[in-house]
């Protein structure tokens, strides 16, 4: 695999300037050409057998063109000179179609660039291991969670991934850059039943760019079994206003709201309740969240952004005020501010708004200190459902979780809700835990809420 | 209809379909099966009154499963030459690790049905009337209410040709339109925002937005429910009686028992459901089927993407559950019926069992004595989405457009809420069903193990005797 990829590199960056320069000899005033490339590996072990093996790979290729203030993109798998000819035809055919934009275009050729250096995004090492090495690491996973407890008496199994991919982006001033990243993963799903068999289900993961950095499949095997055994005998509570206390998931979950409240494209049409709300203090003191697309290894890091545009840190919120947007091109344009290179490029469509690596400041307080400081309350460990209105910030969404009864996790909880509202719940953050760890490109500490409504009987 | 499209455009023929299963089942295994998928799709969105982008693409691949007793290998590729279909082949093989097996058999073209139109589908009409629909959308939703601020309109189509072929002899080939048009709007009021949105589409033609799917019908929807919210108070908290409105609510039979009832699931025993068959798992006013055979409906197939012709299955009849929703591995390892409910996201995805369209059909009351019968309780209309865990049976749904009832008539509009329910039990609280069955507008999409498939979903007007709700208001 490694040998034909080198072969076809120079290739791959050839044609996506040629993309470019096609699309201005038809015309096109600017043009941006963006290429994926990428193969992905999975084994899936059930139950100690084979369950799936899936491996592929894919390539495809997409144009953003402007003729004057109109733009269009297009997109495409064949790669053939004839698909591609037709890939920059359809685009310049289909600007035609659509509205003048005083505020359409591609970044100033002075804000192009992109973060010089090894960013640590990818290991090859992640394809290195024979099939039977992947499946090994999958079936051992799920031993490990199966093994922990006799009521874990069924699975959805256990899984090794991994993925590398390449990404080439060129426009109309000149820019080409690229860069590979790769990902590996392991995961376990165990099932737990009671004596009256009802089933509970839990997982855990590791995510890393290196097969050096990914955890263990016996500790990710151990971890699923604890969290899919907690839940047995889950209860609902009655309807009440208790503190909460949200784990690292959960309170990452909440800070994913608080990105797509500051992404530009909410903010410029007023789908957000912090619209409007630039250089004020809607949050409380103790909240300060950051974007950084630099942080070498991390998982939100790139060189450059869908634009072209460096990644850089930006603070979001800094002791409750709010510093800045997380804005592309043209959201930018909009505001009147400039971007702050977070332009998300898929091969399709638009360029929207993307996080780099975005995590809420860590507080001085473990996990477990914050929970002996309640006396009465919730541990909310999942969220179902999608119950946000970002407009309003009204909140709520079915959670599960454990009881906290003077400082102790008492018993497992489900079927309930928790609500609120989101500006009022980062103003009341009581507490921030110390532990941020990423395992993503959203990480958050430990929170502590007060004011919001459960939900239960 | 319009056969015979990857020979044409890549030269296949009948002869190298042959190779490419004999080299699938090289290593054995039960079965094998390949899927050409080539798909091309347009998308407009409009914003601030300008088109500010339009989007087309084609993505085309072939996928090859191979399939020895519960271990399936998978492979894909983008690139439809023949080595490259070899190569995957050769690659999902490596699941299997016997002698080679012989592919059967002559591919068998069988009689299918025509449940949408391929000429003249949305995706045919020309781009400038596609523009035309967005800008009408525009228009109305800004003529609805001075308070409306922001209107964002968007329209997209696609056409998905399909060839799967298996070593069962299952040949088949479909055209399958789908198009789609959305409104979403704000309104203020002084501090005030609120946001409404509507949409609706299916495998129609063009012409159907020019009738009775207009931009104006989707319009107004929106921009009425963004008007509405802003006068909305916040949602009690709490177990009550909920009514639920016809059409779109019945997000929760998809959400409450419709996965529950995937054969995957019930295969490896990890759902709710397992074991449950011929047993009692709703009121006896609830009759609930799976329906792909529906003309033009947004989950509608001719084939399922396992070649299989979709049906009318029976799920719960008179509150006895009466079947599992199969593909073809369920249905062989289970011993069950398979109910051409295999479905994909894809090329690039393995398929699983899935719904397509899913309803509950009419009772014998009235919309308003079901309302009537309410002391306190809750009244939605309008739904954002849910979400289930299988194994516990938990679920959610979001009420975007939710009332209360207060002394059998309805008041107040309340603001978002979340429904939770245990899905074995929520159908055995279904008291009163309406005689008003609706599906929905054609917008749903829904998401299993990160593959994304078009369905439906409808009921009548329902009355559950008691769920939680989960709002910030003071419990009732």
């Amino acid at each position: 695999m490694a040998t034909t990829m080198t072969a076809a590199e120079v290739d791959l960056r050839a044609l996506t300037t040629a993309v470019v320069q096609r699309a201005t000899e038809l015309g096109a005033t600017a043009a941006e050409a963006v290429l994926g490339e990428g193969s992905e590996f999975s084994a899936v072990v059930r139950l100690g057998e084979v369950e799936t093996l899936k491996e592929a790979g894919s390539r495809a290729l997409g144009v953003r063109v402007f003729v004057g203030k109109q733009a269009a993109n297009t997109s495409t798998s064949d790669l053939s000179p004839e698909g591609v000819e037709q890939l920059v035809r359809a685009a310049i055919e289909l600007a035609k179609i659509t509205s003048e934009d005083p505020m359409a275009g591609i970044p100033a050729a002075e804000q192009l660039g992109q973060l010089e250096g090894d960013l640590g995004l990818y290991y090859d090492d992640v394809y290195s291991l024979s099939n039977e090495e992947r499946i090994d690491q999958a079936r051992r996973a799920e031993k490990a969670a199966l093994g922990v407890d006799a009521r874990l008496t069924n699975s959805e199994g256990g899984t090794f991934d991994a993925s590398i991919g390449r990404k080439v982006l060129a426009n109309s001033h000149g820019f080409v850059g690229e860069y590979r990243s790769s990902y590996c993963s392991i995961s376990a799903v165990p099932i737990a039943s009671d004596e009256a068999g009802n089933m509970q289900r839990d997982y855990w993961y590791s995510v890393a760019r290196t097969l050096a950095k990914l955890e263990s499949p016996e500790d990710v095997g151990r971890m699923a079994a604890e969290r899919t055994l907690r839940r047995l005998g889950a209860r609902k509570i009655k309807t009440q206003k208790v503190p909460i206390v949200f784990d690292r998931q959960t309170a990452g979950a909440l800070l994913d709201h608080i990105f797509d409240a500051v992404n530009g494209d909410a903010i410029y049409r007023h789908a957000s309740f912090l619209a409007g709300k630039l250089g004020t203090k809607p949050f409380g003191s103790n909240l300060t969240v950051v974007d950084d697309g630099t942080i070498a290894g991390g998982f939100g890091t790139r060189p450059f952004d869908g634009e072209g545009v460096p990644t850089r840190r930006t603070t979001v919120i800094e002791n409750g005020e709010l510093k800045s947007y997380l804005l592309n091109t043209y959201t930018a344009k909009k505001l009147g501010l400039a971007t702050t290179g977070n332009a998300a490029r898929g091969l399709a469509g638009t360029p929207g708004i993307g996080n780099g690596n975005f995590y809420l400041q860590p507080g001085e307080k473990s996990q477990e200190e914050i929970i002996k400081g309640v006396k009465q309350g919730l541990l909310v460990t999942e969220f179902l459902g999608f119950g946000v209105n970002l407009v309003t910030g009204d909140f709520s969404r079915g959670a599960s979780g454990m009881w906290i009864e003077n400082g102790e996790l008492a018993y497992p909880v489900e079927e309930i809700t928790v609500a609120g509202n989101l500006g009022e719940m980062f103003s009341n953050l009581a507490e921030i835990g110390s532990d941020l760890i990423w395992r993503g490109s959203v990480a958050c500490p430990t929170l502590r809420i007060e004011g919001m409504t459960i939900a239960g009987e | 209809m319009e056969k015979r499209f990857f020979f044409e455009k890549y030269g296949l023929s009948e002869t190298d379909l042959e190779k490419y299963l004999a080299a699938a089942l090289g290593a054995g295994g039960d079965y094998a099966d390949l899927y050409f998928e080539y798909l091309t799709s347009t998308a407009l969105s409009l914003d601030e009154s300008m088109v500010k982008s339009a989007a087309q693409g084609i993505s085309a691949g072939c996928g090859v499963r191979v399939v020895t007793g519960e271990r399936t290998g998978y492979a894909y590729t983008d690139d439809l030459a023949p080595e490259k279909i070899l190569h995957a082949a050769r690659t999902a093989a490596l699941i299997a690790s016997g002698p080679a097996r012989t592919p059967v058999v002559s591919l068998k073209d069988q009689a299918r049905p025509s449940l949408y139109p391929v000429t003249n589908a949305a995706a045919d009409a020309e781009l400038a009337e596609k523009v035309k629909l967005v800008f009408r959308a525009d228009k109305a939703a800004r003529a609805y209410d001075s308070r409306v601020k922001e209107v964002r309109a968007s329209y997209a189509d696609e056409l998905r040709r399909i060839l799967v072929i298996g070593s069962d002899g299952t040949f088949a080939e479909d055209v399958q339109p789908l198009s789609r048009l959305s409104v979403f709007v704000i309104a203020r009021d002084g501090q005030l925002s609120a946001k409404g949105t509507s949409g609706g589409g299916g495998r129609h033609k063009f012409d159907i937005f020019l009738t009775a799917k207009t931009p104006e019908h989707f319009a107004v929807e929106a921009a009425r429910q963004a008007i509405l919210q802003l006068t909305a108070v916040p949602c009690p908290a709490g177990d009550m009686e909920v009514v639920l409105g016809p059409g779109w609510p019945g997000v929760l039979l998809h959400e409450a028992i419709g996965h529950g009832l995937e054969a995957d699931f019930n295969r490896k025993k990890t759902s709710a459901f397992s074991g449950l068959l011929g047993k009692r798992v709703a009121s006896d006013k609830c009759t609930v089927v799976d329906n792909g055979t529906l003309n033009e409906r947004r989950g509608s197939l001719n084939v399922d993407d396992e070649g299989n012709s979709t049906q009318n299955t029976m799920l719960i009849e008179k509150g006895i559950l009466k079947g599992y929703m199969a593909d073809k591995l369920s249905a062989r390892l289970m011993g069950l019926p398979n109910t051409g409910n295999g479905r994909r996201e894809s090329y690039e995805h393995i398929p699983m069992p899935r719904m397509t369209n899913t309803y509950m059909l009419s009772g014998d009351d009235l919309p308003e004595d079901i309302i009537k019968s309410v002391q306190r309780g809750l009244y939605a209309v309008n739904f954002a989405g849910g979400q289930v865990d299988i194994t516990n049976g938990k679920f959610v749904f979001s009420a975007s457009e939710a009332y209360l009832i207060e002394d059998g008539r309805i008041t107040a509009p309340v603001k978002d809420a979340t429904l939770i329910g245990n899905g074995p039990d929520v159908l055995t609280r279904v008291s009163m069903v309406g005689n008003d069955l609706q599906l929905d507008e054609g917008i749903g999409t829904c998401g299993k193990d990160g593959q994304s498939v078009p369905v439906g979903v409808g009921i009548p007007t329902l009355k559950i005797d008691r769920m939680t709700v989960g709002g910030t208001g003071s419990a009732q």
